[in-house]
Order: C-alpha cells, then structure tokens, then sequence
C-alpha cells in the first residue's frame, strides 16, 4: 500500500555510474573531479605518515614507527619475499609498497566521513596501476629469457607438438588482456560496487524515512543499519583488495622470472 | 496492470554472481579444511586461498561491469 503511494509521490534516483561523476573544476576529460583531489590528498597524507614514521628510528619503535614497520612487514615479508623469492625481491618492493599503501589509504577514504570517495571506483585510476604492473612483469620477463624466450617460456615444456599452439594462445590471452584486465576491473569493480551500495541504503533509508509512511519508516531505520553494516563489511573488503592486487602483482611477476612457466 | 521498468543488465548480474558465489564459498571451505587440519600451514595457505578468491571473483566483477555497460 504505502509502496505505491510512495511511488507516485515523487521519484527516488537509484545511485548509478552518474553518482561517481563529481567535476568541482571544468568538465569533460580534463576536469579535476573530487576523485583527483582525494588522491592528491592521500599522497600528502601517505608522505606524512611514512616521513613522520620514520623520522626518528629507534630499536624500541615508538609508536608511529610501529605502525609504518607492520605495514612495511606485510608487504616485504609475507608477500613480496614469500612469491617472489628471496633472490630477487628487493627490486620490486618499491613498486609492491607504494601500490599498496596508495591502494589501502585510498580505499579507506572511501569511509572515512569528511571524504567519503573511494578513487579506485573511477575506472582510471586503478587502470593506471594495472598498466604499472603489466609493463613491469613483461619487461621483467624480457630482461630475464630474451624477447624470444619469453613468449617460448608460457608454454611449459614437455607437452605434445599438437597441444603447444592451442596453450601458447591461451597463453598470450592470458599474459596480454585477461591478467591487466582483471587486476584493473577487480579493484574498480570491488570500490564502485562496495560505495554504490552504501549509498543506496542511505540515500534510499533517508528517502523512506522522509516521505514514506509509518512502515517504511521502519524499513527506513533498518536500511540506516545495514549502512553501518556494511560500512565495517567495506572496511574488511578495502583491506582485502589492497593485499590482493599487491599479492597478483607479485605472482605475475614471479610468474615472468621464473625459469619454468 | 502494473509494468515493471529497469534495466535487464542487473539480471545478468546477479546470475553472473552464482557461479562465483558456489566457487569463493568451495574456495574458503577448503581453506579453512586446510588450516584446521594442519594450523603449521596457515601462512602457505592463506595466499592460495586469497589468489582463487580474487580469481573466481573477478567473474562477478565483470558482470557488475558489464551491467552498467549495457544499461
């Protein structure tokens, strides 16, 4: 009943791609949108806390420096040292560090309250970070078997003549779109879908909680609850995805200096 | 007779959500199998476990994508 009154009342406008859309300087491809701001605003942010968490070093770390070292431990020790190997690792821990924490404090300013804008839900953003990684781990693969050798070491060896084309095929799909593909529309996918929905039950709880009747009141009040719900589900999810497209990063590539594919 | 108005896409979508729902759900099951049997084995573990999660994922994602895509 009050499902349809509340139809014809006034019209609800479901959050969709256009949400993401925020210009606060001119428009079309060159506009600075609130999403370049954020990440500038995180690099500073980023800068700060590694400088001030290093700044004075000690044996017994103080607090800040703490926090800076467990951060510092995950990435070297339990993924870039654990995949790629002890011989090699080193090289690539600038690249896996930085991505991460550009990564995670850009996935929780899409909850921290006075920002509230996750930069990896335009596509651009995490495509660029894909585009890194996916020249990293060919030239990698390059410098280490040759421009030859590389495409020969996807194939593993020791398969029947007949099956080699069909897998070096398979293969280069793999190597050449699924992999930056998928590292860039995983992120995005992840943040769009994740923000997308936290503003769904709230825009759509206020919506209720304003113009709907008693009942959706209710269902109103519940929709601001599944927001909190989700807000600490996001938290988890953000975390995730930062530790998860540092850990592919690193398989590729370990993926392309190992001897045998 | 009500019409109902939207965008077919989104169906997609949530199909495209089954069969990577079953897989993450196969996928952590055999994680925390693994880790129950054999704690010692947590830290190997836990990067396989992650690596097909993020992989079967990836579908759903491209189905979201796709769904805002065709809209």
């Amino acid at each position: 009943m009050s499902i349809v009154a509340l139809a014809a009342e006034s019209e609800f406008e479901a959050p969709g791609t256009s949400t993401f859309w925020q210009p606060l300087i001119g428009d079309g491809a060159f506009a600075i949108t609130r999403a370049s701001v954020v990440i500038l605003l995180s690099v500073a942010l980023i800068s700060w806390l590694l400088l001030a968490g290093t700044k004075k070093m000690s044996v017994v770390p103080s607090r800040k420096q703490a926090a800076t070292e467990v951060t510092y431990d995950i990435v070297r020790n339990s993924v870039a040292r654990d995949i790629i190997g002890s011989r090699d690792f080193l090289k690539f821990l600038p690249m896996l560090f930085s991505m991460f924490v550009l990564i995670l404090v850009n996935n929780l300013f899409g909850i921290i309250p006075p920002i509230q804008y996750p930069t990896m839900s335009r596509l651009g953003f995490p495509l660029v970070l894909a585009l890194i990684v996916f020249v990293v781990f060919h030239v990698v693969g390059f410098k280490k078997h040759g421009f030859i050798g590389y495409w020969k070491s996807l194939v593993p060896s020791g398969l029947p003549a007949w099956i080699v084309p069909l897998i070096f095929f398979l293969e280069l799909v793999t190597d050449l779109f699924t992999r930056p593909v998928t590292l860039a529309l995983r992120l995005f996918g992840n943040m769009f879908a994740g923000h997308i929905l936290l503003v769904l039950f709230i825009t759509g709880g206020e919506y209720m909680l304003v113009n709907g009747g008693f009942g959706l009141k209710i269902a109103g009040a519940v929709s601001f609850v599944m927001a909190f719900v989700m807000t600490l589900f996001e938290l988890l999810v953000e975390f995730l995805q930062a530790y998860i497209i540092v850990l592919l990063s690193a398989l590729y590539i370990a993926g392309a200096l190992a001897d045998e594919h | 007779m009500r019409t109902m108005s939207g965008n077919i896409a989104i169906l997609g979508y949530g199909l495209s959500a089954i069969g990577p729902g079953i897989g993450v759900g196969l996928i952590f099951a055999a994680y925390i199998n693994g880790v129950a049997r054999q704690p010692e084995a947590r830290g190997m573990l836990q990067p396989i476990a992650f690596l097909g999660f993020a992989l079967a994922e990836a579908l759903a994602i491209f189905g979201l994508a796709l769904a805002f895509v065709f809209r």
